[in-house]
């Protein structure tokens, strides 16, 4: 029955079908290396339709049984936090990407959620929520450049007229910086840094945007003279040199280099700095970031990053003339009689806030003035900015 | 026999090299070649899948197209076979070997729909080649473009610290470079005649 309908349905339909076909070409053919045909018939059709059918379906079946016998369950909360990251892959958290961090935090219970660096606290406190663990406080960290040499500062060993890249400038002769420990400035850290934060100042020194920074620490690692450093961005005083030269010879190469004279170690109130291999270095868990060695370092190496720094304003009501902040004061700004209330000279404060944390009675108060005391190198991070 | 599966081998990787002499696959040649992890990554992906695919197109298209006369199906069959052999592979590697699917597994994307995949089976479609042959082909063309890979990256690497001017800087110079290759590999043309 089947084979007498099919017979009757392929003789009457391919004739026609084929008839108007080859009405419309003349040859029927696919083209390419196909052979034309003159004549198409009703069963190539068929058969084109059901193995394209077949194995639609039992590819379908197999992806399907292959998906259900293979599947892998991924925890939604992998997938929050994977959107929550800023997905840069830049691996600053120390896991292979964001994804796999994303896995790490989820799934460990000992991986903290504020490893994102370049996420900083919001993305930080959105993963502790998803994960129920606790954010902790995020010190956000930047990148710091520990040379101030640029062109106008230090002099050159020799003219470099090689490939402008500082790993390749470095080959000759260690580049063509008279200081072995500064800069090169052939903009290496520039290119590496995957969030456009770095740029390069008219002096050819690199200038990293703070906003943009996310301390990834890539130009960390692309720098060939290790002229970069990751730090706290709340410690914003910073011994910007990196020479372990005499200070003689610094002085001979580069002016704005540490000489390790010790002026910074006098002036410290908290003994925070150390001269180490002629170079003084900033203990960063002790430094207070008053900017006292800013002011003293004769060869100005020491770099303050706070734009404008507070002043110290004294409430009447409170000051009993104690006159332990005129004691303190490192710059003798604050002056009164004792058991009189006493005044601080605006024009000499330079913000430190060593009266404020003395005084008994807390009647001094750091004020932000906008207009004054702008830290000394403050024009030049907004220019970058 | 031997001797013409050894030749299509050997034609296949050196003569009728299939970036150098073809100009296929030139996408992802150009895409992954920046870096010698990317392409090495992508030479064993590439070679495995076209092994597998080759061979699968090889069983349908001998004992169903063929008795059925649906040669003129080649192109759109043999793309559905790879695709679904690549989706398959990517699923089982996630669960069975996580560890490979991340080194590999984002290259298997690209790869679902590349012309050096699909061209692989049509040709031996065409040619009317044995299993034997057909796999000297796909191995063939898979090491052939490894090949290509590995000499471009390398070349690609040492050229991050060369002086090239501005407007041929990327892109540009890869492909003057990539014709330099290919001229070349012209040097093979008439080693073996089939």
């Amino acid at each position: 029955m089947f084979e007498q309908l099919s017979q009757l349905f392929q003789t009457a339909f391919s004739h026609v079908l084929s008839a108007f076909i080859n009405k419309l070409v003349p040859l029927v053919g696919v083209g390419g290396s196909v052979e034309s045909v003159e004549f198409v018939e009703i069963k190539t059709i068929v058969y084109a339709v059901a193995l394209l059918a077949v194995l639609g379906v039992v590819f379908g079946i197999a992806l399907a049984m292959v998906a259900a016998r293979f599947v892998v369950k991924v925890d939604p909360k992998v997938e929050q936090v994977r959107e929550t990251l800023p997905g840069a892959n830049c691996g600053a958290c120390g896991f292979a990407g964001c994804m796999g961090y994303a896995e790490a935090v989820v799934g460990n219970p000992d991986v903290a959620p504020n490893l994102c660096a370049p996420g900083k606290s919001p993305v930080a406190e959105k993963i502790a929520q998803i994960t129920g663990k606790a954010a902790g406080a995020v010190d956000p960290k930047i990148a710091r450049v520990f040379c101030q040499g640029g062109r106008s500062n230090s002099k050159r060993k020799f003219i470099y007229s090689g490939v402008m890249d500082c790993t390749a400038a470095v080959l000759a002769a260690g580049g063509d910086k008279s200081c072995d420990f500064g800069c090169l400035g052939y903009a290496t850290c520039m290119r590496a840094c995957p969030f456009d934060a770095i740029t390069m100042s008219a002096d050819n020194l690199p200038l990293i945007n703070k906003e943009k920074c996310t301390a990834c620490g890539k130009c960390v690692a692309a720098c060939p003279k290790q002229v970069i450093e990751l730090g706290l961005m709340s410690k914003a005083v910073v011994i910007s040199c990196h020479s372990r030269d005499k200070g003689i010879d610094v002085k001979k190469k580069c002016q704005v280099g540490c000489i390790a004279c010790g002026m910074c170690v006098r002036t410290c109130p908290v003994d925070a700095i150390k001269i180490d291999n002629n170079l003084a270095r900033i203990d960063h868990t002790k430094c207070i970031t008053c900017g006292l060695c800013v002011k003293k370092c004769p060869t100005n190496a020491i770099h303050d990053y706070i734009p404008v720094r507070p002043k110290a304003f004294i409430h009447a009501e409170k000051c009993a003339g104690i006159d332990v902040c005129a004691k303190v004061c490192p710059v003798s700004a604050i002056s009164g009689d004792v058991k009189a209330i006493h005044k601080v000279d605006q024009a000499k404060c330079i913000g430190c806030g060593m009266c404020e944390a003395h005084c008994p009675k807390k009647a001094i108060e750091m004020v932000q003035a906008p207009s004054a005391g702008a830290g000394k190198h403050a024009e030049k991070e907004m220019a970058a900015v | 026999m031997l001797e013409k599966v050894l030749t299509i081998f050997i034609a296949s990787a050196l003569i009728n090299n299939f970036v150098f002499s073809r100009y296929l696959g030139l996408c992802i040649f150009f895409g992954v070649t920046k870096k010698m992890e990317t392409s090495i990554g992508m030479s064993f992906t590439f070679t495995a899948v076209m092994l597998i695919g080759a061979a699968l197109s090889w069983f349908i298209y001998t004992y169903v197209m063929v008795p059925f006369q649906l040669g003129f199906l080649k192109i759109v069959i043999f793309i559905g076979v790879v695709a679904a052999f690549v989706q398959a592979a990517d699923t089982i590697m996630k669960k069975v070997t996580p560890a490979l699917y991340y080194k590999l597994g984002i290259y298997l994307a690209l790869i679902v729909t590349n012309c050096i995949i699909l061209a692989v089976p049509l040709i031996n479609a065409e040619e009317h080649y044995s299993l034997f042959e057909s796999m000297a082909l796909a191995l063939g063309s898979g090491l052939g473009f490894s090949l290509a890979l590995i000499i471009m990256a390398s070349i690609r690497e040492k050229l991050d610290l060369a002086d090239v001017p501005k407007s041929f800087q990327g892109l540009p110079i890869s492909f003057v470079l990539t014709g330099l290759i290919a001229l070349a590999f012209l040097g093979f043309s008439g080693m073996i005649t089939l």
